[in-house]
């Protein structure tokens, strides 16, 4: 069982994009589940999303999880919500933020020890996308991160996924996701 | 059919209110009556959007209040049409005179009731206070425990609602935001293979057949009142039950896929169990195996059918086990909870009645983890170890504050 937990903004699209992911790791005969903890929260409201993957059918519809892989896609979060809640010893961050890791470190004394990877999404999304909507970057850098599937193969994934949406947005959301693949660190 | 097919992929990644949107779209209902409310509003904007973008013949009214959405189903019903339509919470509270009237005039509208607590306080997640207000109305309700069985529980609802033996209408419940949100892969049916289980809408008594008129919602007194009522209560305890077992078994043959009125797992040799309904079943579940690797024979029984009540079948899925834990995800507000009583009701005519406990949990969303079900376990087994009940019989799970027991 993998299991990856997103921090975000309602509006920054976190539920679009694990439910993209999970989408795709579909595709691929695993057994996936995504979902979010939102209720009536008001767009700019701090909320998580989850997705787990397993090789079997998933059964649990426990909210509570250990995740893998924390995502943070909005920077600010990191100092007004507990990012590291339940994190096993060994959980994997990748974080939105325009700081160096160890600028980042310093700020939030929390991650002091943990794996960390920084990659400005926001950033990547608004010279891209136009717009700062940060969900599909942060899955090309979980592509890097996880080498979970081989990036082209994401790519053209995800071009189906997004299918509805007008030709430029699409381009410009393939560009954003291997800019953020090649920049993470 | 004179419109659109979708292509769809064998599985696909759908929330269970997609998935209850595309099961409606397949199904071609005539008529769609619907104020969105949350959790439940995506099931109804799914199939407006299907409608206008032409993959169904049909109507959808918009209307000022849920009351008047089942009205306006009620009416379109009586017309002579296939009806369905969705809501959750104070919208299913405001909808109970009309679904009185829907079961009364014997009407076969589907209701997908996306389950979420009941204000005050307000709260918009999920749990089975609405599913609780409804359970004497007359309707059939059917529970789903995941995306898939909201897709798959569609089409036996119209299947078996429909049928000129039962004619009765039926809810599909799911869990607000557990189920209707979260997304998980699902097998689907191709738009001709589920239409043709579903089969073309047979009218009966239809107001719209003026070769034979009828009346509809008339008024009895003491005179007839209790002959109707007897009637339709004769037919949810007789007719019903049979006739979802045959849909189950057909749908089987068509989908691989088996649903059963009580769904047992691991309850064979089982000596301790949960009895509960909703997501929690499949967790339980997982838990459950978890227990056997620890030596504790659990067992999970997930009601499938909730009204009619499978008392019978309930009876026999318990049979042997020793110490049953009954979960109403509801507040009783002075009793012991729904299922308890029914499962006690259930086994006390019987020869070997296990010792029952109940439990109030996951009020207005409140998540029940793996960890509470293990602790769980643990207690009936403590309880099986001392050969009697070593605690009160109703206690609460997962609510902060000092501990809460009765009875």
């Amino acid at each position: 069982m993998l299991e990856i937990r997103w921090h975000s903004r309602a509006g920054q699209g976190a539920v679009t994009g694990a439910k993209g992911l999970a989408d795709v790791i579909s595709t691929t005969g695993k057994h996936v589940q995504a979902f979010a903890f939102y209720g009536s929260a008001k767009r700019g409201a701090a909320m998580t999303a989850y997705n787990r993957v397993a090789d079997k059918v998933i059964m649990n519809h426990e909210k509570y999880m250990e995740p893998d892989f924390v995502f943070v896609i909005d920077p600010a979060l990191v100092y007004t919500t507990d990012v590291t809640i339940h994190a096993k010893p060994n959980t994997k961050y990748i974080i939105t933020t325009h700081l160096t890791k160890q600028e980042l470190i310093a700020s939030q004394p929390k991650l002091e020890g943990k794996e960390i990877y920084t990659v400005d999404c926001i950033k990547i999304a608004q010279e891209t996308i136009g717009r700062p909507i940060p969900n599909t970057p942060m899955l090309g850098a979980f592509m890097k991160i996880s080498g979970m599937y081989d990036i082209e193969f994401f790519k053209d994934s995800m071009v189906r996924i997004l299918g509805k949406l007008p030709q430029k947005i699409i381009d410009a959301n393939m560009i954003a996701i291997q800019r953020a693949y090649d920049e993470v660190k | 059919m004179a419109f659109d097919k979708m292509e769809l992929k064998d599985i696909e990644v759908w929330d269970g209110n997609f998935a209850a949107a595309q099961a409606l779209r397949q199904s071609q209902i005539d008529v769609v009556a619907a104020y969105p409310i949350t959790p439940s509003t995506p099931i109804v904007e799914g199939y407006a959007k299907f409608l206008a973008d032409g993959y169904i013949e049909g109507e959808f009214v918009m209307v000022e209040s849920e009351h008047a959405a089942m009205s306006g189903c009620v009416g379109a019903s009586a017309a002579g049409g296939r009806v369905a339509t969705a809501t959750s919470s104070q919208g299913f509270a405001l909808m109970i005179e009309v679904l009185y009237q829907a079961s009364g005039m014997r009407l076969p509208i589907i209701l997908n009731v996306v389950n979420r607590a009941l204000a005050a306080p307000l709260n918009v997640n999920g749990d089975h206070a609405d599913m609780y207000l409804g359970r004497d109305s007359g309707w059939i309700q059917l529970g789903a425990y995941c995306p898939q069985d909201a897709y798959d529980l569609n089409f036996i609802a119209f299947k078996v609602a429909e049928d000129h033996d039962v004619r009765l209408p039926c809810m599909v419940h799911q869990d607000g935001f557990m189920t209707s949100h979260t997304a998980q892969g699902v097998h689907t049916l191709t738009d001709d293979v589920a239409y043709s289980f579903v089969g073309d809408f047979k009218p009966m008594n239809d107001m719209l057949d003026f070769e034979h008129p009828v009346t509809h919602g008339v008024q009895t007194e003491e005179d007839w009142h209790f002959e109707h009522k007897a009637r339709q209560h004769n037919d949810l305890m007789t007719k019903v039950l049979p006739k979802i077992q045959a849909a189950f078994d057909s749908f089987e043959k068509l989908s691989g896929r088996k649903y059963n009125l009580v769904e047992s797992y691991d309850m064979a040799d089982a000596d301790v169990c949960v009895v509960c309904m909703g997501s929690s079943v499949e967790t339980a579940r997982e838990v459950a195996t978890e227990m056997r690797a620890k030596g504790i024979k659990a067992g999970v029984v997930g009601i499938r059918v909730i009204r009619p009540f499978p008392f019978m079948e309930i009876a026999e899925a318990l049979k042997g086990v020793k110490a049953i834990a009954a979960l109403d995800r509801s507040s009783p507000n002075g009793a012991p909870g729904m299922l308890f009583n029914e499962i006690a009701g259930a086994l006390y005519n019987t020869a070997d009645r296990a010792m029952l406990c109940g439990y109030i949990y996951g009020l207005g969303g409140r998540d029940l983890t793996k960890k509470h079900l293990a602790n769980l376990y643990t207690e009936l087994q403590a309880n099986v170890d001392a050969g009697k009940i070593t605690t009160q019989l109703q206690q609460f799970i997962g609510v902060r504050g000092p501990k809460l027991a009765f009875l």
